[in-house]
């Protein structure tokens, strides 16, 4: 019965990693295009009330996601405009869409709260998913987790394997060269805001379309902040968000069957484990760096940038 | 007309007018107010206590005017929250143990309204508590997880160690252990009273560690949809939530407030009122079962049913001894039940047998 | 089409004006959504309820003073890291820690009378806070770790801590096992200074607070070290200001006022420590600091109006059934409009015709 245990965890690992990877991986190229979006949290739980009331008027769960998409991408526009046309400071735009995003998707979810969906479930990949152990595990996860996958490997070809994403990270490095160059630094971080906001709408709908399929506001539960923590952590690599996230994923998950195995350690101080965990990895991968000068930040992540034409 | 006819037809005219006048009065109707913790779309503790408002309403129809307020959190702004309902109601309940002290400082602010405080232990003159015996529901549903278990391992989804949550664990087991001699009860803390996600995940979890039968103290339907899903057996809480888990609820613990929030009502309209502290269960009609489902054998059925009949009238008690405490000391002797305060009010152990460490 | 052209210099009417406009705004849309959502309410009588009844009735007046407190509090603290770059996310948090040290010291002391104890326990608040932002400061001078991670997770771990403590050493031992402590005794409450309210002296503490943070910023080196560094880094670093000093003043003041408003709270108002005592405050705040553009007396008004929207919107939602999210809705708008009108300060929104 042990095969079918540590088989339970893993899909319940990939699951509680999905949001996350979603998110994270938005987030990172909006940050490498050197705008800090604190607003992830906001994007999310709109994505996931969209597509949650989608599918729940339509049965679609194909609109349903789309609805998502598009949904963290608008909200994520108000952001993009704020930040790049009017000059805001990101932090506070940030912290405002959050909020908003909240209080939006509270309100307009208040009426769904008594309904339930079909959740979108597995699919069984034909042949691979025969396979003893591995089969069960990789093979016949949600389509939304391969989704999740996907992205990252997209994100990081577009990044270093395209001219676009060398542009990219370039306005992310020095905004003011790059404009000199002459490539339009608001137009590719406006469209790096938007699939931010489009991925993290991901996240959120993964959370009610996959895990639950109920609608409650605040569902996202701090996720978005997590989401972030996991950009750094990742220092900006792609691939390494899938790392950060399933350490992140696995403790939350771990620590309830901990509680089952009676393990005797207080569920509260178990609970803090993914906190401390992200800080203490934090902090040992910048031990790990600081000899060598591996300067993955976006030099301008954070600052405004003002064309002076 | 002669003189008698006349002071009868004035006697009558004057009765009539008093009887008009008295009758707009008592006309006016009873202003009662609701605090919610949750909102009512939870389906679970909250919509059972809304549920409740909802009977007063039926029952009083324009002898009452209804207030309702959710999602009140339980720090220091649900004290201005009852304040502002005590400047205009006559009565008020606040549904949840959090309420307790502001409840108390606006009671004794507003000595001409009355109080109800669910779950609590301090009284006013113008305030009371209620509580429901929910540990004789767990009795009952505990017999029938420990018939319809097959894997012997019954998952309990708990929010907080309070005494209340306590008492349906110890309930719950022992009912179970009386039928089932080799079942065992694995206690997963959520640590929150609603949060579909991570009520999931406890219940992704317990049965991934061999549960085949849930049993939860949090509010929302999202452990049922998880054992529908899943295939597994799980009771309702606080409601039917047959609609989230139509092969997969066996039946559930019903919290009927209503005829007592009708009671209490009426009798702030009638003047009868006072302070009271109230700890109903199946007798009284406050805890209740949803309908026993049919993919139930006969025999469990019918045991359960045997159950609550004799819980409602007062036939057997969940906690009879002889019970140990989980440290082995002795708790209750052969045929000896506890009293209210202190052993059921104040639980905060496990009785033997529960092999999980008890929180703190 | 609009463009936007810098100003020689900063519109000084607009720093007045921007304000205006969004509030103005902020009360458009509001009137716009209630149109839509309100069935047969009255417009008018919602916005009265909002704004102008806790203005008017005197003990929605001093509720609103009460919530205003602990805003200014922690707001105050923030500007402070805030303009120099410093982002301590995690003031909610400094917030929780300030509230169980200090409400340690009150409870290990329990019925003990005495003047000495309030302010004990507002040390050991301000040290509790001080402590736990201080981590995060360490992290970031020697690790270069980002404060604004590591103070949010750290919130997450103090929120944890505090249910914890509840659990076990600092539960009433005579609650029925409930995760409360005990209510504090007489020397342990803070004194009130509005008879029959719940306002005390946090209010008095965070004026002065303020007079003297604005003295400090306007006089003092250390403000115009703040103010450089937050600027432009480098430049500090050429001009001899130190970096880390800064971290560890920024985080240490923000995170120490944190402490103290969480002990305000459970000293006051809540009068125990409870698990609900974490109230946002310590992010609302920041909402709070930035509203006031991180000035020190406009964080007073900032912080009222915060309070306002708070104590308005939990009666339009009693009185109108309207969910609570709805003040989360107009506070988030507020601070979009407050933010976009900003720009107006700066730059000249141009409207021209191409020319072909």
């Amino acid at each position: 019965m042990i095969e079918n245990l540590l088989i339970e965890i893993f899909i319940g690992i990939t699951i509680a990693s999905a949001p996350l990877i979603f998110a994270a991986i938005g987030e990172l190229l909006v940050e490498r295009s050197g705008v800090l979006n604190l607003g992830v949290e906001g994007m999310m739980i709109v994505g996931a009330l969209l597509g949650f009331v989608v599918i729940s008027h339509t049965g679609n769960p194909y609109l349903a996601v789309l609805a998502a998409l598009v949904a963290g991408m608008m909200i994520a526009s108000i952001f993009a405009f704020l930040t790049q046309f009017l000059l805001t400071n990101q932090v506070a735009t940030g912290l405002a869409l959050t909020l908003f995003g909240l209080g939006f998707a509270a309100f307009a979810g208040r009426d769904y709260t008594e309904v339930t969906i079909d959740l979108i479930g597995p699919i069984h990949i034909p042949i691979l998913s025969e396979i003893p152990y591995i089969g069960p595990s990789l093979f016949s996860l949600n389509p939304l987790i391969y989704l999740a996958f996907f992205m990252v490997y997209l994100v990081w070809w577009f990044l270093f394997k395209t001219k676009q994403g060398l542009i990219l990270r370039a306005i992310g490095d020095n905004h003011d060269a790059a404009h000199a160059i002459g490539h339009n630094v608001v137009l590719y971080r406006f469209m790096a805001i938007l699939f931010g906001g489009a991925m993290a709408g991901l996240g959120g709908a993964f959370l009610s379309l996959v895990q639950v399929p109920i609608w409650g506001e605040g569902m996202t539960a701090g996720r978005g902040w997590i989401a972030l923590g996991l950009v750094v952590f990742a220092s900006w690599q792609p691939f390494r968000i899938i790392l950060g996230a399933v350490i992140f994923g696995g403790i939350t998950v771990l620590q309830l069957h901990a509680q089952g195995f009676d393990i005797r350690i207080s569920a509260q101080y178990l609970s803090m484990l993914p906190y401390l965990a992200t800080i203490v990895i934090l902090v040992s991968l910048r031990m790990r760096l600081k000899n060598k000068t591996n300067r993955t930040v976006p030099n301008c992540l954070g600052r405004i940038f003002h064309s002076t034409t | 007309m002669s003189n008698r006819r006349f002071s009868s037809v004035l006697k009558l005219s004057i009765l009539s007018v008093v009887l008009a006048f008295t009758g707009s009065v008592s006309a006016d109707p009873v202003k009662a107010a609701f605090v919610y913790i949750g909102p009512t779309g939870d389906h679970g503790w909250t919509f059972a206590h809304d549920q409740g408002a909802k009977y007063v309403k039926e029952k009083m129809g324009d002898d009452v005017v209804i207030t309702t307020v959710e999602s009140v959190e339980e720090n220091s702004d649900s004290e201005r929250v009852i304040t502002s309902l005590a400047r205009k109601n006559d009565i008020i309940f606040t549904t949840s143990f959090g309420y307790m002290n502001p409840t108390v400082k606006v009671a004794k602010r507003y000595p001409d309204v009355k109080f109800e405080h669910a779950t609590g232990y301090m009284l006013e003159d113008n305030l009371s508590v209620y509580s429901a015996r929910f540990y004789e529901g767990r009795h009952v549903i505990g017999k029938i997880a420990g018939r319809m278990t097959k894997s012997n391992v019954i998952g309990y989804i708990a929010s907080f160690p309070i005494p209340e949550v306590i008492r349906g664990i110890n309930s719950a087991y022992l009912a179970a252990k009386s039928v089932n001699p080799d079942v065992s009860m694995k206690i997963v803390w959520v640590y929150t009273w609603y949060d579909p996600g991570k009520e999931a995940d406890a219940a992704n979890a317990l049965i991934a560690q061999g549960a085949d039968i849930l049993m939860q103290h949090t509010d929302s339907t999202a452990p049922i949809t998880v054992a529908e899903e899943k295939g597994i057996y799980a009771f309702g809480q606080a409601s039917n939530m047959r609609e989230w888990g139509p092969n997969a609820q066996l039946t559930g613990i019903i919290d009927d407030w209503g005829p007592y929030y009708l009671a209490r009502v009426q009798a702030v309209k009638d003047g009868t009122w006072t302070s009271s502290d109230t700890f109903d269960g199946v007798k009284q009609g406050m805890v209740k079962f949803a309908p026993m489902n049919n993919n139930m054998p006969v025999d469990v059925k019918n045991e359960a049913m045997k159950a609550i009949i004799d819980l409602s009238m007062g036939a057997i008690h969940p906690f009879t001894g002889p019970i140990n405490k989980q440290d082995g000391t002795p708790w209750l002797a052969e045929g000896e039940t506890p009293p209210n305060f202190p052993d059921l009010l104040t639980m905060d152990f496990y009785v033997e047998g529960i092999d999980s460490k008890y929180p703190n | 089409m609009i463009k936007l052209i810098p100003r020689a210099e900063n519109s000084k009417a607009m720093i007045i004006l921007s304000p205006i406009i969004a509030l103005t705004l902020t009360a458009l849309s509001a009137f716009v959504i209630f149109l839509f959502i309100l069935e047969d309410i009255a417009v008018s009588s919602v916005f009265f309820t909002l704004f102008a009844e806790p203005l008017l009735d005197s003990y929605y007046f001093s509720e609103l003073l009460v919530k205003a407190a602990p805003l200014m509090i922690i707001g105050l603290g923030l500007s402070i890291g805030f303009r120099a770059g410093i982002w301590n996310i995690g003031a909610e948090g400094q917030y929780v820690m300030g509230a169980v040290a200090g409400g340690a010291v009150g409870l290990y002391f329990y019925n003990v009378e005495g003047f000495w104890l309030l302010p004990l326990m507002a040390i050991a608040g301000i040290i509790g806070g001080m402590l736990y932002a201080s981590i995060a400061a360490y992290l970031r001078i020697k690790y270069q770790v980002n404060e604004i991670l590591v103070t949010l997770m750290l919130t997450y771990v103090a929120v944890l801590f505090l249910q914890a403590m509840l659990q076990g050493p600092l539960r009433n031992p005579s609650g029925f096992n409930f995760p409360e402590s005990r209510m504090f005794h007489d020397s342990a409450m803070l004194p009130i200074i509005w008879e029959g309210t719940r306002l005390h002296i946090g209010l008095i503490v965070a004026i002065l607070l303020s007079i003297l943070a604005w003295f400090g910023i306007k006089k003092h080196m250390f403000g115009m070290q703040i103010k450089i560094t937050g600027s432009a880094p480098r430049a500090a670093k050429f001009a001899g200001f130190d970096d880390n000093k800064t971290v560890w003043y920024s985080l240490l003041i923000s995170g120490g006022l944190a402490g103290l408003a969480g002990l305000f709270e459970a000293s006051g108002p809540a009068g125990q420590l409870t698990p609900g005592l974490p109230q946002f405050y310590g992010f609302t705040a920041i909402i709070v600091a930035f509203l006031a553009r991180l000035h020190p007396v406009g964080i007073l008004f900032s912080a009222l109006l915060i309070a306002l929207s708070y104590v308005g919107g939990e009666n339009v939602q009693i009185d109108y059934n309207l969910p609570s999210s709805i003040t989360q809705i107009f506070q988030g708008m507020l601070l979009f409009y407050f933010l976009a009108c900003d720009i107006l300060i700066k730059y000249k929104v141009v409207l021209f015709k191409k020319n072909n």
